[in-house]
This record gives C-alpha cells, sequence and structure tokens, in this order.
C-alpha cells in the first residue's frame, strides 16, 4: 500500500453570519469532521445536496481555505499557511477546475497567455519552453492552436472548460480537485469534458476529486464515491458498490432519484420535510428528520462512520446494528 | 470527438478597420492641439505673457496683426496669455487626475485585499473627503501654505480620489468573490500580480471614465479658485485666471474673458467624448 497522496483527518470548518443588523452571529457548520484519502491515480467522487459542504471540502482539500480542526496534509507533508510563499508555491501540484469557466477565466487575455500563466507565476521553462507546452496543453485537451488566440467570450462553453483543465495541468499537478466541472454545460458536451478528465486521469496517474451532484457522472469517472449530508460523511465505497446498493437511507434516497435507463422501474424514495439547513442542524443523526426509517435513538445520538465491509462505511444506527437486517425502504 | 470539434470552429474574423467617429476625430484633434500648444508654448507665443503695449490697450481680435486675438487692459496680448494659460492648466489638471486616480486606486485595492480595519479606515476617510466641501479644503490649505504650483497640483489631486477608491474597491471585491482572481490566485499569483495584471486591466475602463469626469472638473476647479483669486497667482496666468480677472471688462472687451472660456469648454468637452469612446473600444467583449 502506497502512502495516500492527499489525506484530509477530523477536518472541520465553520462559517460566522449574522442574522439582521443585530442578530447574533451564529456558527454554520459547513463541513463537521471529515476523514478523507485520496491515492495517486484514483478518483474520488463527493455527492451530496447544494449546502452539504462539498465545496468547502474541496477547497480545504487544496488548501485555498485553512479548516478550523483537523489536518490536511498532502504528499505526506501538511498544508503551509494560506498566503505564505510555500502555499504559493504548492499550488503548482495541486490544481482546480472550476464550475463556471467563463467566471475562472479573464476575458481581456487571450486564452494561451492564460494556459501559460501558472508556468510563468512559478517561473517554470524559458518563453520557448511554455509555448511549447502552452501547445502541448492545447493539444492534449482537444483544442487547436486557433482556439489559444482567442478570447474566453470567442469559445464555446465547452472549449472554455478544456481552457481551464488546460491551464490546470500545464504544471504537472499531483492533485486536481473539480468542482462540479460540468454541471453549467450540456449534456453532450459533459460527456466530452468527463472522457477528457477520464483519459488525461489515465495517463498522468492524477489523484482528483470531483465533486458533483449528478450521480451518472460521479459513477462514470469515481473509483470511490463518498456521500455527503450536512457537513457529514454518510457513506463511502467503491462507486460501484455505493451506487448500485446502496446502505444509508440517503444514498438510497439520491440513488432512487437519479434516473437510470434500461433498468426496471424502481419505488423511488421520496424525501419529505425541509431540505438541509446547516445554520440549524437537527440533533442527533442530522438526517433524521427526512429519513423514511428514523427511530427514536436517532433524535438524540449522532451515529458515527463505520465500516460496514471491505472498503465499504457508513453513518447509520440502522446499519450499525444489524448488519445482516439490512435496510427495509424498499 | 476532440478533432472534430476543433475543426468545426470558424476561422477568427479579421480584425476591423479602426473607424472613428467624427465628433471622436475631432476631439483627439483638439486635446492633440492642446498638448502641442501646452508643450511648446514658450515657442508659439508671438510675445511674452506679462509684456505690456500701452499703446494698444483693448485692441479688440482680428484688429491689428500683432495681437491677432486682441488685448487686455494693460495692453498684454491675449494669444501670448491664452498658450501660457492652456500649458498652466493642462499640467494642474492632468497631474491632479493622475494623482487622485493612482491614490483613489492604490487606496481601493488596499481595502479590498486587506478588508478589516485598512477598508474601515479607507472609507471613513473616502466619506471625509466626500462630506467635506473641496473649495473649503482648498481655501484653508491655500491660506495656511500659501501659493505655489506644486501645492496647488498637490492640493487638487485629492479631488475626487474617493471615487476611484470606491470604484476600486467595489470592483476588486466582485472579482476576488467570484471569478479570475480567485482563479490566478488559486494558481499560486503574488497579490501584485492578481491586482496588476488582472483585476487593474479588467476595471481600467471604468477608471477611465472616471479620469475623464474628474478632468473637466479639475480644469473648473483651477478656474474657480483663479477667480477667487486663490488659484494660480499674477503675474503667472492659467485658464481660469484670466477668466476671472476678465470678467471685469466683460461689456467693453469680451475677448478677455471669452477666449480662455472657449478653451475651457471646448478642452472639457473633448476630453468627456474621448473618454466615452475610449471605454467602448477598450473592452474586447463589445467588439
Amino acid at each position: 500500500m502506497t502512502a495516500p497522496l492527499l489525506s484530509l483527518d477530523n477536518v472541520t470548518r465553520t462559517y460566522m453570519s449574522r442574522k439582521g443588523l443585530f442578530g447574533t452571529p451564529v456558527g454554520v457548520q459547513a463541513v463537521a469532521g471529515v476523514s478523507l484519502e485520496v491515492r495517486a491515480g484514483e478518483t474520488l467522487g463527493i455527492v451530496g445536496e447544494s449546502g452539504s459542504g462539498k465545496s468547502t471540502m474541496g477547497r480545504m482539500a487544496l488548501g485555498l481555505e485553512a479548516p478550523d480542526t483537523g489536518r490536511v496534509a498532502l504528499g505526506g507533508a501538511l498544508m503551509p499557511a494560506l498566503g505564505t510563499a510555500d502555499w504559493r508555491a504548492l499550488r503548482k501540484r495541486a490544481q482546480m477546475v472550476f464550475q463556471d469557466p467563463l467566471g475562472a477565466l479573464d476575458r481581456r487575455v487571450p486564452v494561451a497567455r492564460q494556459i501559460a500563466e501558472p508556468l510563468e507565476i512559478h517561473g517554470i521553462g524559458s518563453p520557448t519552453e511554455r509555448e511549447d507546452r502552452v501547445r502541448q496543453a492545447l493539444e492534449l485537451t482537444g483544442l487547436s492552436e486557433d482556439h489559444g488566440r482567442r478570447f474566453p467570450h470567442e469559445l464555446s462553453g465547452g472549449q472554455r472548460q478544456r481552457v481551464v483543465i488546460a491551464r490546470a495541468l500545464i504544471t504537472d499537478p499531483e492533485l486536481l480537485v473539480c468542482d462540479e466541472p460540468v454541471s453549467a454545460l450540456d449534456v453532450s458536451i459533459q460527456a466530452q469534458v468527463v472522457n477528457l478528465l477520464i483519459d488525461l486521469q489515465a495517463e498522468r496517474g492524477l489523484g482528483m476529486i470531483f465533486i458533483s451532484h449528478d450521480l451518472r457522472v460521479v459513477r462514470q469517472i469515481s473509483q470511490r464515491v463518498a456521500v455527503m449530508y450536512l457537513g457529514h460523511i454518510v457513506e463511502e465505497g467503491t462507486a460501484e458498490e455505493v451506487l448500485r446498493d446502496p446502505q444509508h437511507p440517503y444514498t438510497q434516497a439520491l440513488v432512487s432519484a437519479a434516473p437510470t435507463p434500461g433498468a426496471q422501474r424502481r419505488q423511488r424514495v421520496i424525501l419529505t420535510g425541509e431540505p438541509p439547513n446547516p445554520a440549524a442542524r437537527p440533533t442527533g443523526c442530522a438526517f433524521h428528520p427526512r429519513c423514511p426509517v428514523a427511530q427514536d435513538r436517532c433524535r438524540w445520538e449522532t451515529p458515527a462512520l463505520s465500516q460496514i465491509g471491505p472498503g465499504r462505511s457508513a453513518a447509520c444506527h440502522l446499519i450499525t446494528d444489524t448488519p445482516s437486517a439490512g435496510m427495509a425502504a424498499e | 470527438m476532440t478533432d472534430m470539434l476543433a475543426s468545426s470552429v470558424p476561422a477568427e474574423p479579421a480584425r476591423r478597420r479602426l473607424d472613428l467617429p467624427w465628433y471622436v476625430g475631432v476631439s483627439i484633434f483638439w486635446v492633440g492641439v492642446m498638448l502641442v500648444v501646452a508643450i511648446f508654448s514658450n515657442w508659439l507665443a508671438p510675445h511674452s505673457f506679462t509684456a505690456l503695449d500701452l499703446k494698444y490697450r483693448l485692441v479688440a481680435p482680428f484688429q491689428s496683426f500683432a495681437h491677432p486675438l486682441g488685448t487686455d487692459e494693460l495692453g498684454r496680448d491675449v494669444l501670448s496669455r491664452l498658450i501660457i494659460s492652456i500649458r498652466v492648466s493642462l499640467l494642474i489638471a492632468f497631474g491632479a487626475t493622475l494623482i487622485s486616480a493612482v491614490l483613489g486606486t492604490t487606496l481601493g485595492f488596499l481595502a479590498a485585499h486587506f478588508r478589516g480595519v485598512v477598508e474601515q479606515i479607507v472609507l471613513v476617510l473616502a466619506d471625509f473627503q466626500a462630506a467635506m466641501p473641496f473649495l473649503i479644503l482648498a481655501l484653508s490649505v491655500l491660506a495656511f501654505f500659501g501659493n505655489s504650483l506644486p501645492l496647488l497640483v498637490g492640493l487638487m489631486g485629492l479631488y475626487g480620489w474617493e471615487r476611484y477608491a470606491r470604484i476600486a474597491r467595489g470592483l476588486a471585491i466582485a472579482a476576488s468573490a467570484q471569478g479570475y482572481a480567485t482563479a490566478v490566485t488559486q494558481l499560486g499569483a503574488k497579490p501584485a500580480r492578481v491586482y496588476l495584471r488582472h483585476i487593474l486591466p479588467n476595471i481600467a475602463s471604468t477608471l477611465i471614465v472616471s479620469m475623464t469626469l474628474v478632468f473637466p472638473e479639475v480644469i473648473l476647479l483651477e478656474s474657480g479658485l483663479s477667480f477667487l483669486g486663490l488659484g494660480v497667482q499674477p503675474p503667472m496666468t492659467s485658464l481660469g485666471n484670466m477668466v476671472g480677472y476678465g470678467r471685469e471688462y466683460i461689456t467693453r472687451a469680451p475677448w478677455i474673458m471669452l477666449t480662455p472660456s472657449l478653451v475651457i469648454v471646448m478642452t472639457t468637452l473633448a476630453i468627456s467624448l474621448l473618454g466615452d469612446w475610449l471605454r467602448d473600444k477598450l473592452d474586447p467583449t463589445i467588439r
């Protein structure tokens, strides 16, 4: 077993938010004690609703945000403090692909120059070498040199996302965090970008975190999946197992809500109640107000994430207590 | 899949010829003439601007070959005085506009970058500047520190900085909150690179428009101060100074006052038109 490329150890992140002019600040726990590992060459998919803390976790994994408690380590070394020279130097090893490629690009600069920018920032190569690498990066992501001379608004959404990916990959990073990279794109373009990411990863042995709320895409690209709900990981395992045979009631609801072409119609688990509000976290299991099989103790006792099989874990009293009984949701 | 995508994109259209609207051409011409006059004023002026010619007092324009724009009450050549005035006024206006733009933008960026206490201090200063009638500030400074050209330029440089500061701060915060600035920071860029190479070019069009608004105001402010006798002191002359001293003869010799007034109006108008056109041209997304 090799050491993990990235490890998050029990990280939490709380935002302070104030209600009204004189309201007292309320802590909103976006990520509450999450531990994760990503190995080189592996893709970890993170799924969950809006507000479940997926993006915050991605930002902490990259070191763009410091966790309040817990440790983030990349390649065995602790993440340096935000904004220091060490931190800036580390940027070339960990890159990000954004949800909105138009927003992530400077609209006044031709895209080839933006792709070259990480090389300039980190002082890599001579000007001619940089040009070569930009040409390679454009080719790698399926863009022509002509595209490189254009401005971001002169490209289509899929092409812009390719530019962002080319810029992220030009420094040969070890870790790539993709924060909903395809949710702003057309379905046909989504497939192209996802395939591109899969190819690039296989070719370069990147460690990748793929954040999405689209289960089909996550299933296609990830080897492992972590399901988040209100800042907690509720279920984790290989993508195949988790999405084929979900154990946690929340994962079951998510999976049943995603349409699968050709599959027999299953009974859908319809979630009732309010969507999760991180500012008013329920006591006990955070999911209990919407859980179809919640029991009395779910209201008071927070279930811990524990192993339920090889490489598979879940946080639910019903599973950990009676592993053989299975879930009665269907 | 990727080949198909690459080949289906049409070639970049050829850049269109730079076509100027006529009024922009006229504005560029006018500002160019003003700059040439300002730079070469010592050679262009036919007479010394202080030279008295008592035989030819209050000569109307186009009456005398020696004084094409007439003379004032002391027989000084209006054309020569106008040429020197253009230099002095433009120097004050350009200098002051640049100082206030640099000062305001820098403070705005500092506020956006550090937030917290720094931001509060900058905003309080900006509010203070906006609430204080500038003429009163100028009057008190000039009354206590006397009058010199560098002091006047520096003082005028305080005029309008709060607008740049607010604009720069707001736009920089917006840029950092949602997009390219975050992306570049994430790539490992130092703050100087983020602010100067990315945010500044992106907000330059707004700042330039703001500059072209402040520039005429500075010319008018200098005119106002000179009119009150607090700006440029005689025997030195400026456009506002000429208007101020010429007003006593407005019925008998209107040309003393009207020629500098015309130059003020034309220059401020030309700069405003130019700024409006530049803003559109500087934005690659509306080409």
